[in-house]
């Protein structure tokens, strides 16, 4: 077993509205990321992936308030540090972040050199210019980008170009964890292809130790992560490798994820799709037991009442249902 | 089959060039096709390809710089403002961005007596009204009591895509342009979505044109597809003729550049 990258235990971080109500957008969230292996997250809108991104990071920054867990890197809690301190010493250096639309955070003014110097300006302040204009163009060529663009303003580059480099400049200081955050839902999906290519480049060539992908794609999952957690209202529901979430999953809402995929292979057109139907609850108040209870096709009366547990499956899975695995099986066999 | 259906949005070498001299550039480059009714027909495009030049000389909101535009049959006459406006009642649209697509200031209602309004209801009782919007929020799954007096930008993205639909069905044009409907919401709602279209395409026998960069959902949905590259269709045919025997090298790089499940992804090429 490789060296752990980043634990989190039991990580429960909440949003304090204007009127003084908590919401919990991550809820006892605990996962861990082995050097060398990329986790990816899926669920819908608003079920708390990208809030669990940026809890991850430590960026505690109101609304978003640390309730409890601990956050370790490399051997290193950082879960009870300032937003600030963090900014420091963390960000970037130990945790990078690319969110969704990350090719908005070029400023349009600025070439992208420009944006290069920032970043050593404020980790490493004793690089002078040229070295900086040197290992970036190192660090450029190695991703496969033309060491062009340093001297080009944002807008001369296209969308797919555009994010390409702010994921190369976010992983110039070879930070241990990269969080990407939708990183390809703006583009097409040939810029798509090559983003994600260079995702897979960046763990191969060393800029980075481990991955965690967030999206609501599966297929896209399916073809870079190592393994898949699937999160549903704030809690994760059910955590195996992405061929086990894919083809054999366990939790109804992974079951029902997995029937809204669309790719182009034959055989599809026969697939009818299905939607799931309801909307998640509303985590002010959340659901007393099962919080898929409502819209669940295999709800029992005590899912509305027991709280679920996160039970093991094998020695590497887990899932949030009350029922046992062999049940699931076979209730999703007969219903489709 | 579509060979027998009639033809109910037609081109004929449609062209629409940007800027003049070095700057010109050829959007849309002779392009011919025929729609016919009833049918679901995505184009497929990479950025930049054109399609959504196309769709906006589609909707009318553009002028080609050359060719015809046929609608059922004859050329399409939108000189006038009371001409564009008989038009619009045939041909409406979804765009990708839910979040553009609704004017701030009025209220979900006002969205709404507004499609009402537009089908010749303008004498309809305030009941007849009521009943007619709660029928159509119904239709697309939401509740009409909790959205009276809200604004558009307090619902979610996937929400705001299905008060679209709301619009569609109660207008029930016979073209219906989607033009990446689903490319900024989640792939659950994305089935929700697809599902209530095609409920509509068999209800009031819409024609669909979808306009996407995603292959595997034009296979999902379409009865035909045509494959747009630098303003050109190179290739066209009925969707499992296309997808599944390609014959353009463009048109399969455009399928290997979509992850897969059951093949193996090729990420090396393209």
């Amino acid at each position: 077993m490789s060296k752990v990258i980043l634990e989190v235990k039991d990580l429960t971080t909440k949003y304090v509205t204007r009127f003084r109500e908590d919401v919990y957008a991550v809820d006892h969230v605990s996962l861990e990321v082995e050097e060398g292996k990329s986790l990816g997250i899926a669920g819908e809108s608003g079920c708390g992936k990208s809030t669990l991104a940026l809890s991850l990071m430590g960026y505690y920054f109101p609304p978003l308030h640390y309730t409890s867990g601990d956050i370790i890197i490399d051997d290193r809690n950082i879960s009870g540090m300032a937003p600030d301190a963090v900014r420091h010493s963390i960000l970037g250096a130990e945790i990078a972040y690319i969110p969704q639309s990350a090719m908005n955070a070029l400023n349009p003014t600025q070439k992208v050199i420009r944006f290069i110097e920032d970043v050593f300006q404020a980790h490493d302040p004793n690089k002078t210019g040229k070295e900086i204009y040197e290992y970036a163009t190192e660090a450029f060529e190695t991703l496969g980008l033309p060491s062009k663009v340093l001297q080009q303003y944002p807008v001369e580059l296209s969308g797919g170009m555009k994010q390409r480099t702010v994921i190369a400049i976010s992983v110039l200081l070879r930070p241990k964890v990269l969080i990407a955050d939708e990183p390809s839902s703006a583009l097409d999906v040939t810029s798509q292809k090559m983003v994600i290519r260079m995702l897979k480049d960046l763990m191969e060539k060393g800029f980075i130790k481990s991955l965690i992908f967030i999206t609501h794609e599966l297929p896209l999952l399916y073809n870079v992560t190592d393994d898949i957690m699937i999160m549903y209202a704030g809690q994760i529901v059910e955590k195996a490798t992405v061929r086990e979430a894919v083809f054999d999953p366990l939790h109804p809402y992974a079951k029902a994820l997995i029937g809204s995929i669309i790719v182009p292979e034959s055989g599809l057109r026969d697939l009818k799709l299905t939607a799931i139907p309801g909307a998640p609850p509303n985590l002010k108040n959340p659901p007393q037991g099962c919080r898929f209870a409502e819209r669940c096709n295999y709800v029992k009366p005590e899912c509305r009442v027991t709280s679920v547990p996160f039970q093991p499956a094998g020695d590497h899975r887990a899932y949030r249902c009350i029922l046992p695995e062999q049940v699931l099986r076979e209730a999703f066999e007969n219903g489709g | 089959m579509a060979g027998k259906r009639r033809p109910c949005l037609s081109g004929r070498g449609l062209t629409r060039e940007f800027g003049s001299g070095r700057q010109r550039a050829v959007a849309v480059d002779h392009v011919s096709f025929d729609f016919h009714e009833g049918e679901v027909v995505s184009i497929v495009g990479e950025s930049g390809s054109g399609k959504t030049t196309l769709a906006k000389m589609l909707l009318g909101l553009i002028q080609p710089t050359g060719g015809e535009i046929y609608f059922q049959g004859e050329k399409r006459d939108i000189s006038t403002r009371k001409k564009k406006l008989e038009y619009w009642q045939n041909i409406q649209a979804i765009f990708q961005d839910p979040f553009s697509s609704f004017n701030i200031f009025s209220k979900i209602d006002t969205v709404l007596i507004d499609c009402i309004h537009m089908r010749g209801g303008r004498k309809l009782s305030r009941e007849k009204k009521t009943g007619l919007m709660a029928e159509a929020c119904s239709f697309v799954n939401l509740k009409f009591e909790e959205l009276t007096r809200k604004y558009p930008f307090e619902l979610s993205g996937g929400q705001q895509q299905r008060l679209m639909i709301a619009r569609i069905f109660l207008l029930k044009p016979k073209i219906l342009l989607a033009d990446e409907p689903t490319s900024m919401i989640d792939a659950c709602s994305r089935a929700t979505i697809l599902d209530m279209l095609m409920q509509l395409r068999d209800e009031i026998g819409m024609t669909i044109i979808f306009i996407t960069h995603d292959i595997g959902l034009a296979y999902y949905v379409s009865d035909s597809v045509y494959i747009m590259q630098h303003g050109k269709i190179i290739e066209h045919g009925s969707a499992d003729e296309v997808i599944l025997h390609p014959r353009e090298a463009y048109t399969r790089r455009l399928i290997n550049d979509v992850p897969k499940i059951y093949e193996e992804w090729d990420l090396t090429t393209g």
